[in-house]
C-alpha cells in the first residue's frame, strides 16, 4: 500500500510518551500552585516543614508548570508536527527516546531538589549545576532529532510552525547555557559566575526569553498547526507569519531590562528594554491576528467545536496578556506594578490562558489521533473543562489585578505632612480576600485538569475503534 | 519578499543561522558593556565582605528561598526610600553571586533591614514563630533553624572561591582568621545564628547615608 504519496510510518511512540506526561505534570504542577496559594493565605499550612514551605515549594510550582507541563508539551507537540508537515518519520527515534526518559529525570530531580533546598536563586533557571548539565544535554539531543528530521523532510519548504518551534529550541539552548554559569562548591551548591547588576541583567535576559522563547515561540509554533488542522482553514497571511516571526524572535530577546525598572541596573539599559518592549506589542499581536483569522470564514466552529474553543480563547489571552506586557514594561507604569501581584496576575493571564489553553486545545486534538481513536472518549467533558478553565483564569487574573493595583497604590500613599499612609502590614491584611478568590481560581481550573486527565485515560483505554489514523491530518498540510 | 523568505525555508541550515543571527543581538548589546562600566563593577568604598556567618546565612536565606518573597532593591521612589530607607545602587552588589533582589514583595524589603531599630532578639523570635510578633504575618515559620547546626563543610573553599576567582577581598590573613572562628567561636553556631548575622549585615555599606 505505501506510495510515494501515501504517508509514512510516524514514530508515534515518543510523542504518546509526552503527551500522556503532559497531563500528568500539568495536573502536579497546578497542584503545587493551588496549595502554595493556599499557604499565602493560610500560613499554618506551611505545617513549620522546611520541604513544605513556601520558599521551597513556589519554585518547585514555577518549574513543574513552565518546564514539566509545558516543556512536555512543545516537546511531544513539536515531534508530533514536525514529522507531520515535513511527510517523514522522526530522525534518530532512539535519541529521541532519551531526550524522553533524560527530560523525565531533569523532572524527577528538581521535584527532588527543590523542596530539598538546593537551588541556585536564580527565577526558572533554579536547578543546581549537575541538573543544568543534563538538561543541556537533554536538549542538544531535542535539537539534533527535531532539526534531523526537517533535514530530512519530503517537502520542499519547511512549514511555519517549525521555524517557531526551531527559535523556541535554538533560543532555549542558549539562554539556559549563558544564565546557568556557575562556579560549584559541591555536588549540590554552586555560586552564580556572574555578579549583582550583571548577574541580574544576565537572570533577566534569560528570564523574560523563557517567557520569549519557552512560553510564546513554542506555542506560536503550537498554534500554527493545530489551529489551521482543526479550523480545517490555512493560515490567515503567510506574509505575517513572516514578518512576525523574525520581528519576536529578534525583538523579545532585547525586552529583558524591563524586570529591572528603577533597580541598579544602569539607566541606558532600562530605557533600552523599556523601547523593546513596547515594539514587541505589534509582532506579538501579528501572531494573534494569524492565529484568530485563520477562522475567516469558520466563525460557526466556535459556536460548535468546544477544542476551537480553548484555541481561540487561547489566542485571545495572549492578545490580552502581550497588551498588558508592553504597558507594564512603561517605567511609570511599572513604579506602580512592579513587586506587586499584578506581576503574578499577568504570568497566570499567560501561563492559563494563553500556554495551558493552547496545550489543552491541542492534546484534545491530538491524543484520539495518535492512540488511534476517532474522538476523545466525552466531547461534552472538553466543553465543561473549557468554561473551567475560562472561568478559573479569569478569578485568577482578576483577584491578582485588583490586589496588584491596591497594593501599588497603598505602598505609595503619602499624608499631607509627606509621611506614608500605611504601614506594610496594614496593606498586607487587605490582600486576604483576593488571596481566597485567586485560590479559588486555581482550584476551579485544576478540576478542569483533573476532567481532562480522566478523559486523556478513558479515550487511551477505550476499545480500538478506528485501526486506521485519520489521513486528512497527512493531506492537510 | 515572499519569494525571497522561500530561500529560508527550504534551507534548514541556513534557517538555523539566521534565527541564531537574529537572537545574538539584544543580548551582547545589553550584557556585554556591563563588564565594562565603572558602575556595575567597582565596589562602593564603604562595601565590607561578609564574614564567614554571613556567607553561611546568606546560603541559608537562599535556600529556604527568602528572595522569592522579600527584594532586596529599593528603586529610587519616594514612597520606597521614605518606607525601607537609602535606595541601592549598584556598587554594593558588586559581590554578590547571585544577586538576590528578588521579584515580588510578598513581605518588605530587606535590603535595609540591618540600618533598622530592631534587635537581635527579635529577628530570632520572627524567625521561629513571626505571628508572635507580627499576628498579622503570613510568613512561613522557620523553628527548625535554631535547632540545626550550620555546616561548614565547604565554608574555606566558598571563601576561596569569592577571594580567588569572583575577585572579593578577601586577604590570606582573612580567610585564616575567619576558618579560626568556624573552627573556634562559630563552631556550634545554630543556622539561626547564621542567618540573623546576615539580616544585620544587609545595608550597611548604606549606613552613612541613613544618619
Amino acid at each position: 500500500m505505501q506510495d510515494a504519496a501515501a504517508p509514512p510510518a510516524y514514530h508515534y511512540h515518543v510523542v504518546r510518551q509526552f503527551t500522556v506526561m503532559t497531563v500528568v505534570w500539568g495536573v502536579v504542577g497546578m497542584f503545587v500552585g493551588v496549595w502554595i496559594a493556599a499557604q499565602l493565605a493560610w500560613p499554618a499550612l506551611n505545617f513549620d516543614l522546611p520541604w513544605l514551605s513556601f520558599g521551597r515549594l513556589r519554585p518547585l510550582h514555577t518549574n513543574a508548570v513552565i518546564f514539566a507541563f509545558g516543556g512536555c508539551a512543545l516537546i511531544g507537540t513539536s515531534l508530533y508536527v514536525v514529522q507531520r508537515t515535513c511527510q517523514t518519520s522522526l530522525a534518530l527515534p532512539r535519541l529521541a527516546s532519551f531526550v524522553f526518559w533524560g527530560y523525565q529525570a531533569v523532572i524527577v530531580l528538581a521535584a527532588v531538589s527543590l523542596p530539598l533546598g538546593f537551588t541556585s536563586a536564580k527565577e526558572y533557571a533554579e536547578l543546581e549545576w549537575p541538573i543544568d548539565i543534563l538538561l543541556a544535554l537533554v536538549w542538544v539531543a531535542y535539537a539534533v532529532v527535531f532539526f534531523g528530521t526537517i533535514a530530512k523532510r519530503r517537502t520542499g519548504h519547511i512549514y511555519v510552525a517549525n521555524w517557531f518551534y526551531g527559535g523556541f529550541i535554538l533560543a532555549v539552548a542558549l539562554l539556559h547555557i549563558v544564565n546557568s554559569a556557575a562556579v560549584p562548591i559541591s555536588l549540590t551548591k554552586s555560586y552564580s559566575a556572574y555578579a549583582g547588576a550583571i548577574d541580574a541583567m544576565v537572570q533577566w535576559w534569560y528570564g523574560h526569553n523563557a517567557v520569549g522563547f519557552f512560553l510564546t515561540a513554542g506555542f506560536l509554533g503550537m498554534m500554527y498547526y493545530y489551529v489551521p488542522i482543526q479550523a480545517e482553514r490555512p493560515v490567515y497571511s503567510y506574509r505575517l507569519s513572516i514578518v512576525h516571526f523574525w520581528a519576536l524572535i529578534a525583538v523579545y530577546m532585547w525586552a529583558g531590562p524591563h524586570h529591572l525598572h528603577y533597580s541598579s541596573l544602569p539607566d541606558w539599559a532600562q530605557s533600552v528594554g523599556m523601547v523593546f518592549s513596547i515594539v514587541l506589542l505589534a509582532p506579538s499581536w501579528g501572531g494573534m491576528i494569524n492565529g484568530v483569522m485563520t477562522l475567516s470564514g469558520a466563525w460557526h466552529k466556535l459556536r460548535d467545536d468546544p477544542i476551537i474553543r480553548f484555541l481561540i480563547v487561547a489566542l485571545s489571552f495572549y492578545g490580552m496578556s502581550t497588551f498588558e506586557g508592553p504597558l507594564m514594561s512603561i517605567k511609570t507604569v511599572n513604579a506602580l506594578s512592579h513587586n506587586t501581584d499584578w506581576t503574578i496576575g499577568h504570568v497566570h493571564a499567560g501561563a492559563l490562558g494563553w500556554v495551558a489553553m493552547i496545550s489543552i486545545g491541542a492534546l484534545y486534538v491530538m491524543t484520539p489521533r495518535l492512540f488511534g481513536r476517532q474522538r476523545m472518549y466525552s466531547v461534552s467533558w472538553i466543553n465543561v473543562h473549557f468554561w473551567l478553565s475560562t472561568i478559573g483564569t479569569v478569578l485568577y487574573i482578576a483577584a491578582m489585578w485588583v490586589s496588584g493595583i491596591m497594593q501599588g497604590l497603598m505602598w505609595r500613599a503619602v499624608n499631607d505632612d509627606g509621611t506614608l499612609t500605611y504601614n506594610f502590614v496594614q496593606e498586607l491584611v487587605e490582600r486576604q480576600p483576593f488571596y481566597i478568590v485567586r485560590l479559588l481560581g486555581g482550584v476551579v481550573f485544576l478540576v478542569g485538569m483533573l476532567l481532562m486527565a480522566l478523559n486523556v485515560y478513558l479515550t487511551i483505554r477505550g476499545t480500538r475503534d478506528d485501526a486506521g489514523e485519520d489521513n486528512r491530518l497527512a493531506l492537510a498540510y | 519578499m515572499a519569494n525571497r523568505h522561500a530561500v529560508i525555508e527550504k534551507n534548514v541550515g541556513l534557517l538555523i543561522v539566521l534565527i541564531l543571527v537574529a537572537v545574538s543581538f539584544g543580548g551582547l548589546a545589553e550584557i556585554v558593556p556591563l563588564f565594562w562600566q565603572k558602575s556595575t563593577t567597582e565596589p562602593m568604598s564603604t562595601l565590607r565582605p561578609y564574614d564567614a556567618l554571613e556567607m553561611a546565612g546568606r546560603d541559608i536565606y537562599i535556600r529556604e528561598g527568602c528572595h522569592v518573597c522579600h527584594t532586596q532593591m529599593v528603586r529610587p521612589l519616594r514612597a520606597e526610600t521614605e518606607r525601607f530607607g537609602p535606595y541601592s545602587v549598584a556598587g554594593e552588589d558588586v559581590w554578590e553571586h547571585p544577586f538576590l533582589w528578588g521579584s515580588k514583595r510578598t513581605g518588605p524589603d530587606l535590603a535595609r533591614v540591618g540600618l533598622r531599630p530592631i534587635t537581635e532578639q527579635w529577628h530570632r523570635e520572627h524567625l521561629r514563630d513571626p505571628r508572635a510578633v507580627v499576628p498579622e504575618s503570613n510568613m512561613p515559620a522557620y523553628p527548625w533553624l535554631q535547632n540545626t547546626p550550620v555546616d561548614w563543610k565547604h565554608m574555606e573553599r566558598t571563601l576561596s572561591v569569592f577571594k580567588d576567582i569572583f575577585g572579593v577581598p578577601y586577604s590570606e590573613q582573612d580567610v585564616a582568621e575567619q576558618m579560626e572562628k568556624v573552627n573556634g567561636e562559630w563552631a556550634d553556631a545554630s543556622e539561626e545564628d547564621a542567618l540573623v548575622a546576615y539580616l544585620l549585615s544587609l545595608g550597611q555599606a548604606r549606613k552613612e547615608v541613613r544618619e
